[in-house]
């Protein structure tokens, strides 16, 4: 280990505010881009499913139609 | 071979010459940008000296990327450029006419009229010249890669702003070398190394980028 | 032989590639997770300080790999773009179209980490460094490949005018690089170099590639899971992928 103090390590020889700006921001950038696939996701298998089952609705519909009339 | 060419640039010439509007207003938009950097940044002879490469360079680009949508939009939207594609010549050498024809109405004038606005900036007699020669020689790489985007974004919406983004950057190395062999004549070394890269890069745009522009406008037609 | 070849066709095929890719997927995401933790406990913990540059030069051990990755991922992309438009796969189109947008956050990251290592070592935010300045043209090259592709609404016609972009700024990327260098040697002499310490210890050197491996692994996780979303949205039609949304119900 190469630090004396966790003090120390945070303010990385008054470089601090440089080197954590680069981890914070890179990090973020790493944790919201999946964070946003993941979502994509699930709304396009959301919208998907929708379409599917009003697709289906009106198979059903059609089909009853003349049975009514 | 060399006769498809020239019918090429004939046709496209004849069909420019009926809009030499668009030619003008290409012009005059050259001479408007480069007149507005010495009202933005001061009349100071010894600062506009130092700018002037750059400034003439990048409203050359500027300028040529305003022609460049029209150079394919037009056979596209008549169907010209469905027959040519289906003609047996190959498409490449079509579309390296249509470069020059772009090149001889909007370069050429370009270059031409750069050492009068060099004037403006108060730059020596040798730096004119080469500033014309570097313009001459950088050019057609600007008609031959624009050509590329022309392609790509024909008929997409947004297609002007589109193109300038996809084309700008491809043209850094023509404005660092163009710029770079006024500003090493500015400062008094030789231009030389420039202009011979600057050779080296339109000779590469010219004779290469027709072919994935060809492919581009296949693309585009199916 | 012939059967290994069949093989690498089946997975060629969306429907075979969307289960694999959702089965590999947490592989990267863990193997990303080892070299990220490994790359920086020896990066921040372990390697000692630079002589010349002081604390600071613990940036590098985030800009070198988010520099390199922003141009190896470029040039997979124009890979598979590429190998898309001469054999018409779908899926290397649609590989090529999944990594663009993690390219260009890669090469931004490069920039902004590129930024604050500068602050503190030439005193300025921005150097026009040949480096730095080849990097932002990068970005430049990925915003271009995505807006053209998002600006053409065709999916075939976007994944092959996409690729003859990407292939034309690959026989770019030399050029522009070589430009720019020529260009910053004559206008600036020789600057500090970014990466280049006089003398790397291996510890150093051992934290900045488990951290570009991390990057790699990242990317490909990240990738995958573009190419998912990519190949339910394209292939909604098919009984495939209707089958897979009732199975989800």
């Amino acid at each position: 280990m190469y630090w004396s103090s966790f003090s120390e390590f945070l303010a990385m020889g008054n470089h601090g505010v440089y080197v954590w700006g680069s981890v914070i921001v890179m990090a973020i950038a790493m944790i919201v881009e999946p964070l946003l696939l993941i979502r994509g996701q699930k709304s396009l298998v959301a919208r998907l499913k929708r379409q599917l089952r009003a697709e289906r609705q009106d198979n059903h519909a059609d089909r009853s139609t003349p049975l009514q009339g | 071979m060399l006769k498809l060419i020239v019918a090429v640039v004939a046709r496209d010439l004849h069909l420019a010459m009926r809009r030499r509007a668009d030619i003008v207003s290409a012009l005059f938009f050259f001479i408007i940008v480069v007149s507005l950097f010495p009202l933005g940044v001061g009349p100071e002879p010894a600062l506009l000296r130092q700018l002037a490469p750059g400034v003439l360079w990048v409203a050359a680009l500027l300028a040529t990327m305003l022609s460049l949508p029209r150079l394919f939009a037009d056979d596209y939207r008549d169907g010209t450029l469905e027959q040519l594609a289906l003609a047996p010549q190959p498409l490449g050498l079509i579309v390296l006419g249509k470069v020059i024809a772009h090149w001889l109405v909007s370069g050429l004038p370009l270059a031409l009229l750069a050492p009068v606005l060099g004037l403006q900036f108060d730059l020596s007699r040798d730096a004119l010249w080469v500033l014309t020669g570097s313009l001459l020689l950088g050019t057609p790489a600007l008609s031959g890669i624009g050509a590329i985007g022309a392609a790509l974004t024909l008929g997409v919406r947004g297609g002007g702003v589109l193109l300038s983004l996809l084309v700008l950057p491809l043209y850094i190395p023509v404005l660092i070398f163009g710029a770079g062999a006024v500003d090493a004549t500015v400062t008094g070394l030789g231009a030389q190394a420039h202009l011979s890269l600057l050779a080296a890069l339109t000779l590469c745009g010219v004779f290469f980028a027709p072919w994935p522009t060809a492919a581009a406008l296949r693309i585009a037609l199916e | 032989m012939s059967n290994r070849v069949i093989n690498w066709f089946k997975f060629a095929s969306p429907q075979a590639f969307y289960p694999l890719a959702g089965k590999m997927i947490p592989w990267f995401w863990a193997l990303a997770a080892v070299f990220g933790l490994a790359g920086l406990y020896l990066g921040f913990l372990v390697a000692p300080t630079d002589a010349q540059q002081g604390e600071g030069y613990r940036i590098i051990f985030l800009h070198v790999p988010a520099s390199w990755l922003s141009m190896f991922i470029y040039l997979v992309m124009a890979f598979w773009a590429g190998l898309g438009l001469a054999f018409n796969f779908r899926l290397s189109a649609m590989m090529a179209t999944a990594l663009a947008p993690t390219g260009a956050l890669f090469a931004f990251l490069s920039l902004w980490t590129g930024a604050l290592w500068g602050k503190p070592m030439w005193g300025t935010w921005w150097v026009w460094d040949a480096r730095l300045t080849s990097e932002l043209i990068l970005l430049f090259l990925y915003v271009g490949f995505i807006a053209l592709q998002s600006a053409i609404d065709d999916a075939r016609r976007a994944d092959r005018a996409g690729a003859i972009l990407a292939l034309v700024g690959v026989v770019n990327v030399p050029i522009i690089y070589f430009s720019v260098k020529w260009w910053n040697t004559l206008h600036q002499g020789s600057s500090v170099s970014l990466t280049k310490s006089p003398s790397m210890a291996t510890t150093m050197l051992w934290g900045m590639l488990l951290c570009a491996l991390a990057c790699w692994m990242y990317a490909i996780a990240v990738a995958l899971m573009r190419v998912r979303t990519i190949i339910l949205e394209r292939e909604r039609h098919t009984d495939w992928v209707r089958a897979e949304l009732i199975g989800k119900e």
